[in-house]
């Protein structure tokens, strides 16, 4: 792999990360204490949840560990005790770098890599990329419209989501936060799907319940997305323990962003992948802000990848607007958690160049300045069309017709998805328990008779079947 | 049995009409004609053999059964490879592999998030909560993930394959933290199921069905029950209905609603009422809490006018008050008092004074006795 040079933009960008001050950052973390305190410490919390119910069980299970207690610090080897007091300064720990392949020029950096896409492939990645692109846009200024309720863009990590798709297999299992549109179209999500979630119409296989954004599809293994934050990473976790158990020589792909991994999810999840060998890749994409709170308000360590080597877990930072570089990490990543059954983890740095949603006005909280360079000088779209263009592989002339051609497809679907009715009434009541028991059956007659007696009052036309649909 | 009298003893502090024997509890299969003359056991079940089991023993053979019929099936938690805290787990590991039969790290959000990730992919997740007081750190998952996944993709992803285990209710010692019922926190979450067995038999069945149907189940372990209530279980598979409530004990002058262990305060209670005053108490045990059987409870008032629900979890905003609310719009012209509702005080559960917090004896005859008088 090529080393990175350390002032690259990227690092740049996120130089905040490493700026904690050594007096704020100092781990109090002593040497450990001696082996007479071990089972204290080690069945300390247990023994006070079990006290007075199994006191006998928990005398035979110290008794069993004592003599495979493996307790890290505690080792009997002399040569892992010391006697000077340690203090571990994360300062003092090398910055884990971020690897790069592609320059802002579209330059390949390692004269070794060889390109794994044809250019029929290049051309599909480039184009998804540009897809969503063009799509944030329209979908954007719909929702200003008023013709969708809500949309979140995302703009500048379109190399992200894309780039790591293309390393993925059918089998894997995908879960996603909600900035990862690319994943879904790379891996064969139809526009009109997209748009019938947006639309949350009739031919939304979510019955159109959830808001815009909040994509599944079960045919691309893609898990259904929910808003709150981290709580998809145990379950990709718990997916990717079902591979393992199957035997399918597959992974869970799991995004999230540098925010939502300050969540307790974050902490459980990794831990319990790492304990019991889950193949999941645990991705983050650290795009320098969670709404309106930077990094330096979410994390003091250096950043998410550090966190890694503490469960155990091989972390991996990548720079998130260089395809090439992410398609790499996560085609190696995957080929590691399948291979060796364990997780990994990768964090990609980035930018969120576009606002957090459509509820949010981000230059109430950075310059527009910062934006724009960002826009402006470090982009993964440009990134690879130059590198594209170097090929002979595109032209300005592919560029206009492409985008001209994607325009229309994605209007054409969006003008479709506007005109189709929304889901059936009936659909309020279905799919909460496996079988509706009678309390609401009986809520579902309570809300016909109402409608019935006051359908002025509600715009019954919007759903497919009016009235009947109930 | 010293173990038996011993956990009696912590149990009622007070001696008594508040002494309750459990294993003498009327509704307990004590022969093995009673256990198998049950007509909700299948046929091929009716005609094998039984054995005595006390709570945690059958839980520990509806698990047995459960991933002997479900290769898919995982059982994982804090300390299930040793047996388990309550013995509930106890050999499992050595049957079926390290890999079927596992500990979790200590967190609970990610036991359950865990298990919801692996039921997605239409598998059999068994996690257990080492006590319903430590469930609430998983709330999230459960809440808002586990009980929501069927309907947020149109039942195309599902996390029915999850069943969550967790013992709860009073132990006579157990303080705030070892003590708590908390399915009514899980009542207002739509696709949810909670259901709490009152006795071995019960218990098996079940669980055996929670473990099967497909919705995400919490299955309620009275802990005091674990080596207190012994019946004649039988040895085979059978599942029990999760969508029937049981009459437990017949009668005609005022319902007695309720689950899990205030059952047996409840048939000493009614048994007291008959002999002291003549009063005839129907009591029923609701077994699946949520969502609950409103016919049997409903038809039940419908005949004898009055009602009472009980419960060891607080009043306010208990299982109790929706049963209260219910029964007075679909039974208010039969009712002939107010629904009585006897639970916890709305007072977190404690040390000393147990005694005095949870629905005994002495209380639910005092209530049978003001609801038939008003």
């Amino acid at each position: 792999m090529v080393s990175m040079s350390e002032d690259s933009p990227t690092t740049q960008g996120h130089a905040r990360l490493h700026k904690t001050s050594p007096a704020e950052s100092k781990s109090t973390q002593l040497a450990k204490p001696t082996s007479t305190s071990m089972f204290a410490q080690r069945y300390g919390g247990f023994a006070l949840r079990a006290r007075h119910f199994s006191k006998c069980a928990i005398r035979r299970s110290m008794l069993q560990a004592s003599h495979q207690a493996t307790n890290p610090g505690l080792e009997k080897d002399d040569r892992d005790f010391t006697g000077q007091l340690n203090v571990i300064d994360p300062e003092s720990i090398p910055k884990i770098k971020t690897y790069r392949l592609l320059d802002l020029e579209g330059n390949l950096l390692d004269p070794d890599y060889k390109v794994p896409f044809t250019r029929e492939e290049a051309t599909k990645i480039y184009r998804d990329m540009v897809t969503i692109s063009i799509m944030d846009q329209i979908m954007y200024d719909a929702q200003r419209q008023g013709r969708l309720s809500f949309y979140m863009v995302s703009a500048g990590e379109e190399g992200i989501s894309v780039g790591s798709a293309a390393a993925l297999k059918p089998d894997d299992q995908i879960f996603c936060q909600y900035r990862e549109q690319g994943v879904l179209l790379h891996r064969g999500a139809t526009l009109k799907e997209l748009m019938s979630q947006l639309y949350a119409n009739a031919d939304d296989p979510a019955r159109g319940r959830m808001m815009p954004v909040h994509y599944q599809n079960a045919r691309i293994n893609v898990h259904p997305i929910s808003s709150p934050l981290t709580s998809q990473l145990p379950h990709a976790a718990g997916a990717a323990y079902a591979l393992k158990m199957s035997g399918t020589p597959a992974i869970s792909m799991c995004y999230f962003g540098d925010g939502a991994a300050s969540e307790g999810d974050f902490h459980g999840a990794l831990n319990i992948a790492a304990t019991r060998n889950c193949p999941v890749v645990f991705f983050c994409r650290n795009n320098g802000y969670a709404i309106s709170t930077p990094t330096e308000e979410q994390f003091r360590g250096d950043g998410i990848a550090s966190r890694g080597a503490g469960y155990g877990i091989p972390a991996i930072r990548v720079d998130g607007n260089d395809l090439f570089a992410v398609h790499r990490v996560t085609a190696m990543a995957r080929e590691m958690a399948v291979k060796e059954q364990r997780p990994v983890l990768i964090e990609a740095m980035s930018y969120r160049v576009s606002h957090h949603s459509t509820s949010d006005d981000s230059f109430a909280y950075r310059s527009r300045t910062e934006v724009e360079n960002w826009k402006r000088h470090d982009n993964p779209i440009s990134r690879m069309r130059k590198w594209m263009e170097k090929q002979q592989w595109w032209s300005d002339e592919d560029e206009m017709s492409a985008r001209h051609e994607l325009r229309k497809d994605i209007l054409r679907e969006f003008s479709a998805a506007e005109k189709v009715k929304l889901p059936e009434i009936k659909h309020v009541f279905t799919d909460v328990w496996a079988a509706a028991p009678a309390i609401l059956k009986e809520q579902q007659e309570e809300l016909k008779e109402f409608l019935g007696r006051h359908k002025e009052e509600y715009n019954l036309d919007k759903y497919e079947n009016g009235i009947n649909g109930l | 049995m010293l173990r038996l009298s011993r956990q009696i003893a912590r149990y009622s502090t007070q001696s008594g009409l508040n002494a309750v024997k459990f294993n003498e509890a009327p509704f307990l299969a004590n022969t093995v004609a009673k256990a198998l003359d049950n007509p909700e056991l299948p046929p091929s079940v009716r005609e094998s053999s039984v054995r005595q089991m006390n709570l945690y023993e059958a839980i520990n053979d509806g698990l047995r059964i459960a991933m002997e019929t479900d290769e898919s099936a995982v059982l994982f938690g804090e300390d299930v490879v040793f047996g388990g805290v309550f013995r509930c787990s106890k050999g499992l590991q050595e049957k079926f592999g390290s890999d079927r039969v596992f500990n979790s790290p200590l967190n609970e959000q990610a036991i359950v998030g865990f298990a919801i990730g692996y039921a997605a992919m239409n598998k059999t997740a068994i996690a257990e909560i080492q006590f319903a007081d430590y469930v609430f750190p998983a709330f999230d998952q459960l809440v808002n993930e586990a009980a929501k996944m069927r309907y947020r993709s149109g039942s195309q992803f599902t996390s029915g394959g999850l069943t969550v285990r967790m013992p709860c209710g009073a132990v006579g010692h157990g303080g705030l933290y070892h003590s708590q019922s908390g399915e009514a926190f899980f009542s207002h979450a739509p696709g949810l199921r909670v259901v709490v067995p009152r006795s071995p038999i019960q218990a098996k069945g079940l669980l055996l069905s929670s473990i099967r149907c497909q919705d995400p189940t919490l299955f309620l372990e009275p802990k005091i029950l674990y080596r207190a209530s012994i019946e004649q279980v039988p040895l085979g598979d059978f599942n029990l209905p999760l969508d029937k409530a049981e009459i437990i004990r017949p009668g005609t002058d005022v319902t007695i609603v309720s689950y899990g262990t205030p059952l047996y305060q409840i048939m000493k209670a009614a048994q007291l009422a008959k002999e002291q005053m003549g009063i005839s108490c129907e009591v029923i045990d609701l077994r699946t809490v949520v969502p609950w059987d409103r016919e049997t409870v409903i038809n039940s008032i419908k005949k004898t006018g009055r009602c009472i629900a009980v419960h060891e979890a607080p009043r306010t905003g208990g299982i109790g008050s929706e049963i209260a609310a219910e029964v007075q719009r679909l039974a208010f012209l039969h009712l002939e008092a107010p629904v009585l509702r006897i639970a916890h005080w709305d007072t977190p559960n404690s040390l000393s004074f147990e005694g005095f917090q949870i629905p005994d004896v002495a209380r639910i005859l005092d209530g049978i006795k003001a609801t038939v008088k008003f």
